[in-house]
């Protein structure tokens, strides 16, 4: 026979006000196994885990049940007060008759009954709960970043700050991310490289920080603390370590653009990072501060691999021999104890919009074509000029909403940028040219940051913007313009506006193989391939598996403060984990009776947390085994094997089937009873 | 010979016989086999799918059902009120429960399983492109034509899942296929006020000027459709715009199936092109084509 002590919180009025909590405790008296039963107003209180502990010693309990609230609540306190007892902590069990008894009742008799009743199942649960130990693991004291961006590299160096090693994964071939693209931020219209640039540099030179970039996250194993992480470094086909960046190799690519003498460019291959209106040589830096500062081939178009040796100016101008067309891909295994996933965005492909004439039209763009027209280090240095005539424009219409809040290309919800980013090329127009007149079509205005309903309005009252609300309903050439037409909504009148220039604003989207990276490290996204948060206000940097953290755009569209302010949260959160001596995880774990397994797999494929795996025992049997680190306890697998050879530690079928029997002992009150 | 069931529906029957006359014979050129519909009834478009919405999908579900009756697996309506009508009962009665209940009203119930086409979506098919490029036998290149496509063959894009609903190129891969110059414009699918023809004409009449103008504009000296309703809104009332407007509109508006038609070396009459109300003899002539 156990000996377990009963204890019945009020809770204030919350459960004394529906049960008796009195009569609950005189019948928990009479049941098997209990040598002692009491009831106290809070039994959360610090007099009442005294009372708890006080009673372990002095009845010699071994169990202890706690009828109070949902173990969600207090299970930790009760543990916890149960191990200052003397006694190990999970031989508390925790009866809910809270939220499962006295909030859904009204009438007392009944939800007394029913407390009883919930009482007896716990204690015929803790008279077979047995000891368990929680197990502890070392911790690699290394953080990864994926993604160089803004969100990325901020999170880098704040983990860096802290006193631990970071490496950054980047896919291209610098850091920097959608942020250096960009001409000026809003609201505060200061140069985005000039912020930028310095904390690319602050990364790269930073002691703890290793920059992996041109690289790719292809493999993930392990677990919190103890991450296996596999990095494919794309073959630059130059040496690194030799590299200068002194620039005769892209200087002297047969390939490199060359501007005419009338300003045109001849020659040359569209530049990803000069949104494909620039362009440049096989062999090239993404832009002039790039970081690091070592040139990559574009095999794709460079003749020595597409014609088969047949140039290699490159690898003969280049003063320190650093061209290495042997080069190859090589993959590296590192560990680390956390992941910061800040991977970004992509913007919308416009083509899938036919009425506003994207890729039909060349005088159709996007924004992030103007920021490279805008910027002085963009195609046309700085020059707004139209890409079919390369005149200024005199008529400019911003469409807002291109690839956002449109349930009919499968994306109702909104880039949270746009009409932020609208009002500031409103703004930079004028700028570059007063006599501009700027047409903004929007659905509504979303200006809900610091200081931006004021920037909105200074474009509308300051610069003279044309805002119309409503949609534009298709664009086509005429003439040589670009007619417009759309409907102004406040008036209830169509609209047409002649113009010489069309910018959309394009949405924001998860770049192309964010799902297949998120299966990588077994985090959860949405319809739109953006990462779930482990809670959305309570979590936001966080996901469902341990040890992985989010920032900027990969949750959904983000702003730059917005973006900066999740790395900082998300590099907090690291330095959280690293900073640990050793991670304790919970003992609450399947495990496999190695003898009943059949190795079926069910559990394997089940298993939501990769948490199983197959293994061979010393004799050579294959079996499934469960990682303790990454098991959360969550059962399915117990659920899904066929030969009940799987137990959840501290749930076994056993302790369950006690409860359950528990219930249908004996009833406790006859029918007539009953009021 | 592909064999499919062929419903003309009431409009080429009478206002637009040329239309019905120009695709059967357009169709043989291409070797499908149209089969009239034994027994078909109204499809709705005109009264019928606007008085109650189950009967607007009963009516054409009823000639569907017809279809499979008679050993048909595919049914073509070049009307593209019909075929808009008849696309969208298919994929509404994809919800068993309003299934049910349209079904109650027919006879014997509509189960689901006949293929419904345009003839623009069959002409514009690759393989049949090639037999038209084949079967060529006359020079339309003196025809400068754009494609309109007007909203019933495309809209919504869900329900009739056009190439593409803001810039179609069905309409014009056939027309290129036939020989003619193609002349690209963006008007393509700008409403012509056909379903307001006779309560606002006022409005339709600036619709369809605009639609004559853009294509002039453009270069083009002929337009071409494949709806009913379009081309009775497009080739009538240009003596009205002209009188409002004060223009000299006189553009000719052919069916694509007429152009496939001559492309393929039939005659002016035989097509019924001397049936038009804005005259195209005059430009045939011009373009080499005198009979």
């Amino acid at each position: 026979m156990a000996r377990i002590g009963v204890f019945v919180c009020h809770c204030g009025s919350n459960i004394a006000a529906t049960v008796d909590v009195a009569k609950v405790a005189e019948e928990a008296a009479k049941m098997d196994h209990v040598v002692y039963a009491t009831h106290y107003i809070y039994m959360c209180s610090t007099p009442g885990q005294e009372l708890i502990q006080q009673k372990i010693k002095e009845y010699r309990l071994d169990r202890v049940v706690v009828a109070a609230c949902s173990p969600r609540m207090h299970e930790r306190t009760f543990r916890k007060a149960t191990a200052q007892g003397g006694l190990n902590p999970y031989l508390m069990e925790q009866a809910n008759i809270r939220e499962h008894d006295s909030w859904v009742h009204a009438e007392i008799p009944v939800a007394t009954e029913k407390a009883i009743d919930i009482v007896r199942m716990a204690v015929a649960k803790a008279a077979g709960l047995t000891p368990l130990e929680e197990t502890r693991v070392g911790i690699t004291k290394r953080c990864l970043v994926i993604g160089g961006g803004i969100a990325g590299v901020q999170a880098a160096l704040d983990v860096a700050e802290a006193g631990y090693e970071v490496v950054i994964v980047e896919r291209e071939p610098s850091l920097g991310g959608h942020m250096a693209q960009l001409d000026k931020t809003f609201p505060t219209l200061d140069c985005s490289a000039c912020i930028l640039t310095p904390k690319l540099v602050d990364a790269a030179q930073h002691p703890k920080i290793k920059l992996y970039t041109y690289s790719e996250v292809v493999g993930v194993k392990g677990f919190v603390g103890n991450f296996q992480v596999t990095i494919r470094r794309k073959p630059r086909y130059v040496d690194a370590s030799l590299c200068t960046g002194c620039g005769i190799c892209w200087n002297n690519c047969p390939l490199r653009p060359r501007e005419q003498e009338d300003g045109t460019v001849k020659g040359g291959i569209p530049s990803r990072f000069e949104a494909y209106i620039g362009r440049r040589a096989a062999i090239y830096v993404p832009f002039a501060q790039a970081v690091p500062l070592v040139p990559v081939i574009d095999t794709e178009h460079c003749t020595y691999f597409v014609k088969g040796g047949k140039c290699g100016v490159c690898k003969l101008k280049c003063p320190r021999g650093a061209v290495n067309f042997e080069q190859t891909e090589e993959l590296v295994t590192e560990p680390f104890g956390a992941i910061v996933v800040a991977t970004g965005y992509d913007l919308f492909d416009a083509r899938a919009c036919g009425e506003y004439g994207y890729g039909r039209y060349p005088d159709v763009i996007t924004g992030l074509e103007l920021e490279r027209l805008m910027n002085a280090s963009g195609p046309t240095h700085g020059h707004v000029l139209r890409p079919s005539d390369g005149r200024p424009p005199k008529t400019v219409v911003l469409v807002s909403c291109v690839g956002s809040r449109d349930e009919k290309i499968g994306r109702p919800y909104c880039s949270a940028v746009c009409c932020m980013y609208l009002a500031k090329y409103a703004i930079m127009l004028k700028e570059h040219d007063p006599e501009v007149e700027v047409y903004n079509f929007y659905m509504d205005i979303r200006a809900a940051g610091k200081d931006y309903d004021e920037f909105t309005r200074r474009a509308i009252e300051q610069y003279d913007a044309h805002y119309l609300r409503g949609r534009v309903s298709q664009v086509y050439e005429r003439d040589g313009k670009l007619v417009v037409e759309g409907v102004d909504t406040l008036l209830g009148r169509p609209v047409e506006i002649e113009a010489d220039l069309v910018v959309l604003a394009t949405g924001l989207t998860a770049p192309a193989g964010a799902r297949e990276l998120f299966q990588t490290l077994n985090i959860s996204y949405n319809q739109y391939e953006f990462v779930n948060e482990a809670h959305p206000k309570l979590q936001p940097v966080e996901t469902n598996t341990d040890g992985i953290f989010l920032a900027g755009c990969v949750t959904g569209p983000k702003d730059i403060p917005a973006s900066v302010a999740q790395a900082s949260a998300a590099a907090a959160k690291v330095v959280g984990v690293l900073s640990k001596e050793e991670l304790v995880s919970s003992p609450m774990v399947a495990e496999v009776n190695e003898r009943e397994c059949v190795a079926c797999r069910l559990c394997v494929q089940v298993c939501p947390y990769k948490a199983i795996e197959m293994a061979r025992t010393r004799r050579g049997k294959e079996v499934a085994r469960v990682n303790p680190s990454l098991c959360k306890g969550c059962g399915l697998c117990v659920n899904a094997c066929r030969g009940a050879a799987i137990n959840l530690k501290g749930f076994t079928d056993q302790q369950l089937v006690g409860q359950v029997a528990a219930l249908f002992a004996e009833p406790l009150f006859e029918e007539e009873e009953r009021g | 010979m592909t064999r499919l069931a062929y419903y003309p529906g009431c409009t080429l029957e009478t206002t637009a016989r040329e239309y019905d006359v120009s695709a059967r014979i357009a169709s043989r050129e291409i070797g499908l086999e149209l089969v009239e519909l034994e027994g078909w009834t109204c499809c709705g478009a005109s009264s019928g799918h606007a008085t109650q919405y189950e009967l607007s999908l009963a009516l054409p579900a009823r000639n569907l059902r017809l279809a499979v009756e008679q050993g048909f697996s595919a049914l073509v309506a070049p009307c593209a009120m019909c075929y808009a009508r008849m696309r969208h009962t298919v994929h509404d009665l994809r919800d068993p429960a309003l299934r049910a209940r349209v079904n109650a009203l027919l006879d014997a119930p509509w189960e689901g399983d006949v293929q419904v086409h345009s003839l623009v979506d069959l002409f514009s098919q690759e393989e049949n492109l090639a037999l038209l490029r084949e079967k060529r036998q006359r020079d339309l290149s003196g025809l400068r034509l754009v494609a309109y496509y007007g909203c019933l063959l495309v809209r919504p894009p869900e329900v009739l899942s056009p190439d593409d609903p803001e810039y179609p190129t069905m309409l014009d891969r056939i027309l290129q296929a036939a020989g003619a110059t193609l002349v690209d414009w963006p008007l393509k699918t700008e409403c012509c006020g056909g379903s307001i023809s006779l309560s606002r004409t006022d409005i339709a009449l600036e619709l369809t000027r605009k639609l004559l103008e853009g294509a002039i504009r453009r270069g083009a000296n002929g337009l071409v459709t494949a709806c009913p309703m379009c081309h009775a809104n497009l080739d009538m009332r240009q003596g009205q715009i002209n009188r409002r407007y004060g223009t000299d509109f006189h553009l000719p508006i052919f069916y694509f199936t007429q152009i496939v038609g001559l492309a393929t070396g039939h005659g002016v009459k035989e097509l019924l092109l001397d049936r038009h109300l804005t005259d195209p003899r005059p430009l045939l002539a011009e373009a080499g084509i005198r009979s």
